[in-house]
């Protein structure tokens, strides 16, 4: 290598070119490193090896880390122990004045909205970044679809409306009218009974989805739109934000609180457990839908 | 190992936690390693389940009208907690769905090996 | 309303106007407009966080704020001292200058029609960054660990492209794997403990690591929880993530992710070192030794493989990598010095790199888009600005006075002092990284600025972009100069985490 190629390798290093792919072979004290490097890949180190060694260290890590979490669970406090560290003063509290501190006699719905109710709030923001993240995926723009595909929907649009199976109809209407009560019930019985605003919804978001194959998705489109569909779920979560917000602001200053507590038991009970089950029920209905609209067709 | 016996639930739910780790980093096809990832999940929803029970007791709801006592009803705290965690996970495999959905748009291939070798070579 | 302290409001309300501005965004069809009201939130963050900084700092205090009518074990809590402070100050500083200055890269890489949905996405991640920061609870920490990880994957795909997606579905799985284990992590802890809050898991813990009682559960614990956010923060053998996930976002993505999204992971980290664990437990278990010794190979590997690349956001992505392992070098050191350095890494980090991919996507626009070094050359003439930036970035990189990364470097040397046994091999590492980190950024500043002779058409840089990476470098010479009251603060901040 003499001075003027030297000087030209630097320069190509300082400009940032690939000086590894320069035709000269390295070569150190007459040993072809290239050639033993071939030989290497070729019967030491080639890709079914490699697969191997993958998988006996997958199989190696998951049995250590089985064996260490099944060592774990060999120490920790017995199974249905009623004195576990689990059972203390938290649980007492939540139990035994759950009711009067925040009038629903489901300790669990009382326990997510009222007593941890940031989790819960987070929670229904990962729902509603999910469907925006799908319907930033999938929602159809000029990257995810081809003409071929649009006219290939087209056409499975018009079989769709002639292939009118009449008992799938039949049965389907029937079902749908109680799928939505039912779901309804259980969203607004939330807190006084067990169910609540996530299972209630996605009661009624089956019914939806059940709507929409049955049907078609031009009928459900006549009243659910993406419009109606962004302007509910951003409703019912800014009712949440707002709801929620004045209630840690209150709460957190000792403030006196407007909203009352209603008699334990009954339906307007439980302070604002009922509307934000509410707003849950239709966010998590609208999700379920969406998510099934988007992966089928792309729209809403 | 006596205990294993007794908190056989968790013991259970950990065993399906391992399974549900191999399987993420072993399967090959996108949609399975998803499943993988759903079968972790819904085994730390096993185990929390079963840390909120007691033998005997009752699910945490009150009758209308009797003051609760702690003897009564179980934990109330893990059931809140796995509502919150099947929520995210549910949201978490649609976004992972949709963005398998894109790619086998794209690439037209499940395997991740093959799709990043594909997008590596677009990326070029 | 006469007892109210609308000072201890603060961290509620910035977290609460972020989430209140990215669920009304999609009603918003214009991306600009959407972009205008993520910004004004920002900014307002900003001067709330700034008022809040000025409070804590001027009555030496940290609080808790309780979120609800319950206090402590009951219902959810916040926690604001110095350093949360800090912290949400510069990482709303450092957002609103990305969005400024990346403006143009947004409206340019991502749909008209979906713009508005990028900015819920950058709503929602900061408000889940913040709500990390100020947390005082774990199971919240875990709910907005999962907010942070779908956003930031979201704004990684916002630009629609096949490879974007697939370096979006790499990203995700590895995020997975680190909340699985985070999950799993906690729910073990609840069991043993009984408590979901970090003051009273302390409790506990004391009461338990002194009586002797579930010593082996405790262990993978903490292993499981250490592991999971440390994997989610890209720590060495996880950085490949980074490495396929910033060449195929958009600059403005890139820089949140490097600058932010990282930092709020190993921030978290402190927190629970801090919070939880006890600093003491986590020493005596080794845990920092281990943290350590990523970092130092995270550094080396990481410099090493930006010196192979030749295309600049692989670069970028590789250092930062490699900047990831400084940080857990400077936790692993195990002392009060190395954590104060590491924050202030923390701080340097977040403010340079995301400058250094905004002037990377701005030098790459004014060369037909291409990323290849060698494209580059003289592109600086071309965008001047983004030039000084680059450069400027790339002295702070390695670490010459004046900048902020020379601070950093300096912090961590002189903790060493404090953990003779690791003095020798960090002060090695240092060197021969600073060494890399010169090596790589040396010539792609020299091409960048290397005279270009004929004259071809290209976009001019936007008045916005300008004033963003303007603003960028005199924070860098800011912070580089006038460091000693951020140390301070940073000392107080943790004596009162």
């Amino acid at each position: 290598m003499n001075k003027k190629s030297k000087w030209r390798y630097f320069m190509d290093w300082v400009n940032g070119e690939e000086v590894i792919e320069t035709p000269k072979k390295v070569t150190w004290k007459k040993i072809d490193f290239e050639k033993w490097k071939t030989i290497f890949q070729k019967y030491l180190w080639n890709d079914r090896k490699k697969s191997i060694f993958y998988l006996i260290m997958c199989v190696f890590v998951s049995v250590v880390f089985i064996s260490i979490l099944l060592q774990t669970v060999n120490t920790l406090p017995y199974f249905g122990g009623s004195n576990n560290p689990a059972s203390n003063e938290v649980v007492q509290r939540y139990i035994e004045s759950g009711v009067e501190e925040t009038g629903a006699t489901n300790i669990v719905a009382g326990m997510i909205l009222d007593y941890r109710a940031f989790d819960t709030f987070g929670e229904s923001n990962v729902l509603f970044l999910a469907v925006i993240c799908v319907v930033m995926l999938l929602k159809k723009d000029k990257y995810n679809t081809t003409e071929a595909e649009e006219r290939e929907q087209k056409e499975d649009d018009m079989f769709e409306k002639q292939d009118a199976n009449i008992i799938l109809k039949r049965i389907a209407n029937l079902l749908i009218p109680l799928l939505f009560l039912f779901g309804i019930y259980v969203v607004l019985n939330g807190h006084i009974s067990p169910g609540g605003g996530f299972s209630g919804g996605a009661i009624i978001g089956a019914g939806l989805v059940l709507y929409a194959s049955v049907n078609g998705q031009q009928k459900i489109q006549k009243f659910f739109t993406y419009k109606i569909f962004v302007r509910i779920n951003v409703g019912c979560l800014l009712t949440y934000c707002v709801l929620k917000g004045y209630s840690f602001f209150t709460g957190a200053n000792h403030l006196p609180n407007i909203i009352p507590k209603g008699v334990p038991g009954a339906l307007l009970s439980g302070g604002l457990i009922l509307p934000l089950n509410i707003c849950v029920g239709m966010i998590v209905a609208c999700t379920i839908y969406g998510f099934y609209a988007l992966f089928t067709k792309g729209e809403i | 190992m006596t205990n294993l016996m007794t908190n056989h639930y968790e013991a259970a739910a950990v065993i399906l936690f391992g399974i549900g780790f191999m399987n993420l980093l072993l399967s090959r096809n996108l949609i399975k390693k998803f499943i993988g990832l759903n079968i972790m999940d819904t085994a730390v929803y096993l185990f929390l389940a079963a840390k909120g029970f007691i033998a005997g007791r009752a699910a945490p709801i009150i009758a209308q009208g009797t003051t609760a006592t702690v003897e009564q009803f179980i934990n109330p705290v893990p059931s809140g907690l796995v509502l919150t965690g099947i929520v995210v996970s549910v949201s978490v495999t649609a976004f992972s769905l949709a963005l398998v959905q894109r790619l086998y748009k794209h690439y037209g291939s499940l395997d991740l090996d093959e799709i990043m070798q594909k997008a590596k070579k677009e990326g070029h | 309303m006469e007892h109210v302290n609308y000072i201890h409001n603060i961290p509620f309300a910035s977290i609460f106007l972020t989430m209140f501005g990215g669920i009304i965004t999609p009603l918003f069809r214009n991306g600009k407009v959407a972009q205008k009201i993520n910004f004004v939130i920002v900014c307002l963050v900003g001067i709330l966080s700034m008022i809040l900084l000025g409070s804590v700092w001027k009555n030496q205090e940290s609080f808790t704020f309780m979120m609800g009518h319950f206090p402590a074990p009951w219902g959810n809590e916040l926690h604001a001292g110095p350093l949360e402070a800090l912290m949400a100050l510069t990482f709303s500083f450092v957002m609103a200058t990305t969005m400024l200055g990346g403006a143009k890269f947004i409206q340019n890489d991502i749909l008209a029609e979906k713009q508005n949905l990028y900015f819920v996405m950058i709503n929602l991640l900061f408000g889940s960054m913040l709500a990390l920061i100020y947390t005082n609870d774990i199971f919240t920490a875990y709910v907005f660990l999962e907010i942070n990880t779908i956003a930031s994957c979201a704004i990684i795909m916002a630009k629609g492209t096949g490879e974007s997606i697939a370096a979006t579905l790499h990203y995700l799985i590895i995020c997975l794997l680190g909340s699985g284990l985070f999950l799993i992590g906690i729910s073990l802890l609840y069991s043993i403990t009984g408590h979901l809050l970090m003051p009273n898991i302390q409790q506990s813990i004391i009461r338990l690591t002194t009586s002797g009682e579930y010593a082996f559960p405790f262990a993978v614990v903490i292993g499981m929880i250490i592991i999971g956010i440390s994997i989610k923060s890209a720590v060495f053998p996880f950085h490949f993530m980074l490495a396929s996930a910033h060449p195929a976002a958009t600059p403005a993505s890139s820089s949140i992710l490097s600058g932010l999204v990282l930092k709020s992971f190993i921030f978290l980290n402190i927190k629970m070192f801090y919070c939880v664990f006890t600093i003491d437990l986590i020493r005596s278990l080794r845990i920092t030794n281990v943290l350590f010794l990523f970092g130092l190979i995270g550094m080396v590997v990481g410099s090493v493989s930006a010196l192979k690349e030749t295309r600049i956001k692989h670069m970028l992505a590789y250092s930062s990598a490699a900047q990831i392992g400084y940080l857990y070098m400077g936790i692993g050191l195990g002392n009060h010095e190395g954590m104060v350095a590491a924050c202030f890494h923390i701080l340097a980090h977040a403010a340079t790199k995301a400058m250094l991919f905004l002037c990377a996507g701005g030098l790459m626009s004014v060369s037909g888009g291409k990323d290849g070094i060698h494209d580059l050359r003289g592109a600086a003439h071309k965008n001047l600005i983004a030039g000084i930036g680059f450069t400027v970035g790339g002295l702070s990189m390695v670490g010459v006075p004046l900048t902020a990364g020379f601070v950093s470097k300096l912090y961590f040397a002189s903790a060493t002092i404090y953990s003779p046994q690791k003095m020798l091999i960090t002060l090695l590492t240092l060197a021969v990284s600073m060494i890399l980190n010169a090596m790589y950024f040396i010539p792609s500043a020299i091409a960048i600025w290397s005279p270009i002779e004929k004259k071809t058409e290209y976009a001019k840089p936007s008045r916005r972009m300008e004033l963003g990476i303007g603003i960028f470098i005199l924070t860098n010479f800011l912070l580089g100069i006038f460091y000693k009251p951020i140390i301070d603060m940073i000392e107080l901040g943790i004596h009162l985490l």
